[in-house]
């Protein structure tokens, strides 16, 4: 980056005289740790011996998993009548819960790709688990859809491939942008996940001492070498790859918000939806990354990677991202009452006051008001209290899915079909397993793959400079 | 490793702090080197140009995944919904690039990864498993904390104890020969 000052005559003269000030920089690894302490602590995560409350929580969460397992193999036995769903409510917690799940995923793609664009170097120490997670995230959110279809065993026909019935998927309809948004979605951060793991999973089989990790990491590692050659390639990728998930993790939520805005549906058929959807998305995901990262920097003492600094940021991002999602439901109701359609007008009291109110009032409860405790310090550096506040905004989040999918499909224009949903006993325990599944894959990536990129730490540290003594 | 083969691959010495490797770079760089390379636990800031690295070639397969994608997702939606089985939604056109646009933009991000992720992999030459640097000890540390400059045999001005020598100029430690 060149300055081009001009030294014309027109340039004030005391302009060579002062010094623009030094303004203190909150320190990204504290503690002045060394290259060395990092790839200790990263490699030492992977290298210790199971730890006793891994194998228990493992157990726990595999014993949670088996719910959807259970909930899943029930439903292809018996059908998609065990679910809830029945007119007029076709979409019920499956829908929900697949737009929950993407959502979670959303703040690892912007914590990974645009905050690497922004150069917010903060990112560094949560980013590589906060990939995970958005990949972990949306593995959960594609079983809803996969089995929703009813007959799973055909859902290869959403995608274009040729079948016996010499049909092809429709491209004018959102559900098949969607299966185009939501695959792409996964396989590119599939792709940059594990591209940007490549240097650190290099360290870790440099420091092997045993057969098979030797040969599980250099696998792994692709005989990666570190020499500036492959590092100058790597950085170009890395940050293409950063690049093209920016857009792409745009488009996925407001293409997954098309499936609702395309329809005719009152309080679906909006304009708002995709930013008000992505808005939503990023929140979600930052509290389900504060969920994860408090108890595994607990666990592992990372509070010289992790520190204020970085948890102050992600509260300010709930903060700005919750109010964001506040001011749209309020948009909502605006024009609502200005578009002069009863439907419309209908649609957003009855979300408020009608049947599901309980929901409503959650939603807004947990959403727009818990988050503005951010606002003050105290609350932020008390960090019992931010993952509590982070449990209520995934609660919240997942009302408001609820909220716009089971109001608008109860009550819609002719009151004579109008239902009252609720979800059956196969919904719950599918939905709860989920949760487990997602512990499952995490606990895993914790205990085998570097948590942190150690790479990425020691580039932000003040001894990475080659120009400092 | 010495019963294999007694080729040599190069020479390597190893330094301590970026800065020294900065500098060491930049004098190896203005001796005209062209086959060596420096070995580090992270990208160093400025090195490519210390190296006189020229622009990674990743975008040209970027830019060539990007238009495949594009033209496949056009030709996908064509073949599917306009020429194979045409199809009627809507009041819609058969096929314009209009209606299927969230299908081509999806196309196009796609294969413009691939073409990215496989383009680092192809301009690294990686996978490979057996290089002759793998064999040195302190070639595990690099990974870790210590950085390290290679000259390599192949460069037309490697005489074997001139490159040491130069090495050791440099300030260099652990002046080792590596045997390919």
């Amino acid at each position: 980056m060149a300055h081009a000052h001009d030294s014309s005559s027109d340039r004030p003269a005391v302009l060579d005289r002062v010094r623009p000030a030094e303004l203190p920089r909150s320190p990204l690894v504290l503690n002045d740790r060394g290259f060395h302490w990092i790839t200790d602590k990263v490699c030492g995560i992977v290298e210790e011996p199971t730890p006793r409350w891994w194998k228990i929580t493992f157990l726990v969460a595999l014993f949670v998993a088996s719910f959807t397992g259970a909930g899943l193999a029930y439903l292809v036995s018996t059908g998609t009548g065990t679910w809830g769903l029945r007119s007029p409510v076709g979409w019920g917690w499956a829908i929900v819960n697949f737009v929950f799940w993407v959502g979670i995923g959303h703040a690892g793609t912007l914590i990974s790709a645009i905050l690497c664009l922004l150069r917010q170097k903060w990112r560094t120490s949560i980013n590589r688990a906060a990939e995970a997670m958005t990949i972990f995230a949306v593995m959960c959110a594609g079983i809803f859809p996969l089995f929703h279809v009813g007959r799973v065993w055909f859902a290869w026909w959403l995608f274009p491939l040729p079948n016996q019935n010499a049909i092809w998927p429709q491209f004018r309809s959102p559900l098949e942008w969607d299966v185009f948004a939501v695959s792409t979605y996964f396989t590119v951060s599939a792709l940059f996940w594990y591209m940007g793991m490549i240097p650190d999973l290099g360290a870790i089989r440099d420091r092997a001492r045993t057969w098979w990790r030797k040969a599980f990491y250099s696998v792994l590692a692709m005989g990666w070498r570190g020499g500036n050659r492959q590092w100058s390639n790597f950085e170009m990728a890395y940050l293409l790859l950063a690049g093209l998930s920016t857009p792409l993790v745009l488009s996925v939520h407001t293409i997954v918000s098309f499936d609702f805005a395309v329809s005719n549906v009152p309080g679906w058929h909006t304009t708002i939806f995709p930013p008000y959807f992505v808005a939503g998305a990023i929140f979600s995901g930052f509290a389900m990354v504060l969920t994860l990262m408090l108890p595994l920097r607990a666990v592992y003492r990372l509070h010289d990677v992790i520190n204020q600094y970085h948890i102050d940021n992600m509260c300010k991002i709930i903060l700005a991202t919750g109010s964001m999602v506040g001011y749209a439901y309020a948009t909502e109701f605006f024009i609502a009452a200005y578009s002069g359609n009863p439907f419309e007008k209908f649609a957003f009291i009855n979300r408020a006051f009608g049947q599901y109110a309980w929901a409503y009032w959650i939603m807004v409860s947990c959403n727009v008001i818990t988050p503005q405790l951010f606002w003050f310090r105290r609350v932020r550096e008390n960090h019992s209290l931010v993952w509590i506040i982070c449990l209520f905004v995934n609660v919240g989040m997942w009302f408001e899915r609820f909220v716009i999918t089971i109001t608008s499909l109860a009550n819609d224009y002719l009151p004579s079909s109008w239902g009252y949903y609720s979800p059956t006993i196969v919904d719950i325990f599918t939905f709860f397993g989920t949760f487990g599944f997602f512990s499952v894959l995490f606990l895993l990536f914790v205990r085998f793959l570097p948590l942190l990129p150690m790479a990425e730490v020691k580039m932000v540290t003040p001894h990475a400079d080659p120009h400092a003594h | 490793m010495n019963e294999r083969n007694d080729r040599i691959f190069g020479v390597a010495c190893t330094f301590r702090r970026p800065s020294d490797v900065y500098r060491a770079a930049e004098k190896v760089r203005d001796a005209g080197w062209k086959r060596w390379d420096v070995h580090t636990p992270f990208p160093i800031h400025g090195l490519d140009h210390a190296m006189g690295l020229p622009r990674s070639p990743v975008p040209r397969l970027t830019l060539l995944g990007g238009v495949t994608g594009f033209i496949t997702g056009c030709l996908l939606t064509w073949f599917m919904n306009s020429y194979d089985y045409p199809l009627i939604v809507g009041g819609k056109p058969f096929w314009s690039v209009i209606y299927p646009f969230p299908v081509l933009y999806e196309c196009t991000i796609l294969f413009a990864a691939f073409g990215t992720f496989f383009g680092q992999f192809i301009f690294n030459r990686l996978p490979r498993h057996h290089h002759p640097l793998f064999d040195l000890p302190q070639f595990a540390r690099v990974s870790d904390d210590t950085f390290m400059v290679v000259l390599e045999a192949r460069d037309p001005q490697f005489r074997l104890d001139d490159a040491r020598g130069f090495l050791q100029s440099l300030g260099g430690q652990e002046i080792t020969v590596i045997r390919d």
